[in-house]
């Protein structure tokens, strides 16, 4: 049985909400989210999803992603070290044992780990509970291992999910879900257990979007992101909204695109006296402890909470 | 085989048109629409509020903006909830601040969930249209009248005054705009095939079609062709002139486009909506008016 409406967050207009204020007073909380990723040369059949578009091998595809890996993720670490940026990793868990060195490069600058799935090529559709669950113990020991980190947040593999995905992530104690794209805020997901954020995250000014989806150009890039960034300051005066940039290197940091991308870092690291930097755990953590009941309390009073959980309503 | 021999007999081959509704009015040949109140043309702004459901069926065909990927599409869905829940109220907050009136279509799911949200649209002063049950509630010639007939009634439950109506992805059956006058509604926003209001003819009286221009849809112009907010605008600001200037030679016209929330309500593209808006409000003859006003502007002409 299919159903029309996921129940995974209530209703909550955006108007008159109570405020947020991030530390320092900040209007904006900003935080930049590199994918990191890696696709098999020969991924294995999954009944619901081809992994590569032409079959495999599928040489264009594959060795673009190969680009990113060997030159394109370093320009672009190169260009965060130059304005101050932590990235937060969406990482295929995959990675650590292909390429361990940029995790140690990752870690030595303190950026976040979260999981994106073993392989960008190995999806959620048809895995029953116990293989999700597998997904994510092999997800938190194997970013423990290399890194001493406790991963907190996800985004499924390729946004592959089931009915249960939300739910099994909160079960292993994740703060955060990169999955759902239904607000500018952070609200609580109703899970069956623990404490989930929906964190914003975007796919409107993601550049898998904006290049190949849309087919914009680098500068027209720059412009939006420059744009969706002032717009969003500018509401986070009246209650703080959250900005994120989703990355993936053999996009942006393709040599005809990677200026135009630190024009747009330029300008939004040009606001820092409004601005928050964070990681996506960092804006997870505040917002569980500082609002999470403000949240639910204004959501409730607007009288129209479904009740239940993901996928199972109350009404 | 080759085709039966009846294709190539043309029943309805004469002069003038082949549809029910409305006769040939060429542009070049008629007497001008003078408004008493001196309005050269009209804008009605359609603000789509729609529901997409995770599990929509596929007839007769996918509505645009449905999900794509295997269930649950949470990624669809929560990107087209972005614009119940966010993108509306940045349109609302820009129609306030130009003292604009706007026609928000309706789906009755969208009314049944989120009643705060209607309650935001009624006290701002806007008309609120009915826009179908949901994306998943399709009228086409494939469905019975009864069903077809249960559907409108179900809307008419839901907005018991709206007046005018828009069909889910503004498709019709033969049977709809029948439906529509017999269900009161009298504003019908599905067709463009004019450059002024005119009348759909049914037995239940006269339903009145404000043009609609698919070719300025923010959907289809801004995600499906991929252009630039600057040059979107642009289209919608030179459509407005050029009705304007048309007055003399053509007298009043009218035309209609959407603001989708989850489209014209990203942040990114907000600076353009304010550009439209300003722009529109500025044009001397222009009226930007709800469908409903529209209808009532030209009503003595719509005989």
């Amino acid at each position: 049985m299919t159903h029309a409406d996921p129940n995974l967050y209530d209703y909550w207009p955006y108007a008159g909400r109570p405020k947020i204020e991030w530390p320092g007073g900040k209007k904006l909380a900003f935080w930049i989210a590199p994918n990191i990723e890696y696709y098999e040369y020969l991924p294995p059949d999954n009944p619901f999803r081809q992994p590569w578009p032409r079959g495999n091998p599928d040489v264009v595809g594959y060795s673009q992603r190969t680009w990113g890996n060997t030159v394109g993720h370093w320009r672009m670490m190169d260009l965060f070290d130059k304005y101050d940026l932590r990235g937060s990793i969406s990482l295929s868990i995959g990675l650590l044992d292909h390429h361990p060195e940029i995790i140690e490069a990752c870690a030595e600058r303190r950026w976040e780990f979260f999981s994106h799935g073993i392989y960008n090529t190995r999806f959620s559709y048809g895995m029953d509970e116990a293989q999700e669950r597998a997904v994510l113990t092999d997800s938190i020991n194997s970013v423990q291992a290399a890194t001493g980190q406790r991963i907190r947040g996800y985004l499924a593999p390729a946004l592959t999910h089931t009915e249960s995905t939300l739910d099994l992530i909160a079960e292993h104690d994740f703060w955060y879900t990169c999955d759902l794209f239904q607000d500018d805020q952070p609200q609580p997901i109703k899970t069956k257990t623990g404490k989930l954020v929906s964190m914003p995250y975007s796919l409107e000014v993601n550049d898998v979007i904006t290049y190949s989806v849309q087919g914009w150009s680098p500068d027209r890039y720059a412009d939006i992101l420059i744009r969706h960034f002032d717009q969003l300051l500018e509401e986070g005066e009246e209650s703080g909204t959250v900005m994120c940039i989703p990355l993936h290197a053999y996009l942006v940091s393709q040599p005809h695109r990677l200026r135009s991308f630190e024009r747009a870092l330029q300008h939004i690291t040009s606001h820092k006296d409004d601005v928050w930097f964070a990681t996506g755990t960092e804006i997870a953590e505040h917002f569980r402890e500082r609002y999470w009941d403000q949240s639910l309390a204004d959501i409730n009073a607007r009288g129209v909470s479904t009740g239940g959980t993901g996928f199972a309503p109350a009404r | 085989m080759p085709l039966p021999d009846d294709y190539l007999t043309y029943a309805a081959r004469q002069h003038g048109m082949d549809n029910p509704y409305y006769g040939w009015d060429p542009v070049d040949r008629r007497e001008k629409v003078l408004l008493s109140d001196g309005t050269k043309a009209t804008a009605t702004i359609i603000v789509p509020l729609e529901f997409f459901p995770l599990n929509p069926p596929a007839k007769p065909f996918k509505h645009p903006g449905a999900m794509k990927t295997q269930y649950p599409d949470l990624r669809h869905y929560t990107v087209r909830d972005y614009g119940n829940r966010v993108g509306v109220f940045r349109l609302l907050k820009l129609f306030a601040a130009t003292g604009v009136q706007a026609t928000f279509a309706v789906n009755a799911e969208v009314a049944r969930r989120y009643p705060p949200l209607l309650e935001a649209i009624r006290e701002a002063g806007h008309e609120i249209a009915a826009h179908g049950v949901s994306t998943s509630h399709i009228h086409h010639e494939g469905l019975g009248i009864d069903e077809e007939r249960d559907w409108i009634a179900q809307c008419r439950d839901v907005f018991p005054d709206a007046t005018s109506w828009m069909s889910p992805a503004r498709n019709e059956s033969t049977r709809t705009v029948g439906l529509l006058a017999e269900a009161g509604f009298t504003t019908c926003l599905d067709w463009e095939a004019d450059m002024r209001p005119h009348p759909l003819a049914t037995e239940g009286g006269n339903v009145t079609a404000i043009p609609h221009y698919n070719e300025l849809s923010d959907m289809k112009l801004l995600m499906d062709r991929s252009q630039s907010e600057d040059t979107w605008a642009k289209q919608i600001t030179d459509a407005a002139e050029d009705h304007l200037l048309r007055h003399d030679q053509e007298g009043a016209g009218a035309f209609a486009f959407t603001l989708t929330p989850y489209v014209a309500g990203q942040p990114f593209r907000i600076h353009a909506v304010k550009a439209v808006l300003r722009a529109l409000s500025s044009m001397e003859g222009l009226k930007v008016a709800t469908a409903a006003d529209v209808n009532t502007l030209f009503a003595e002409h719509l005989a």
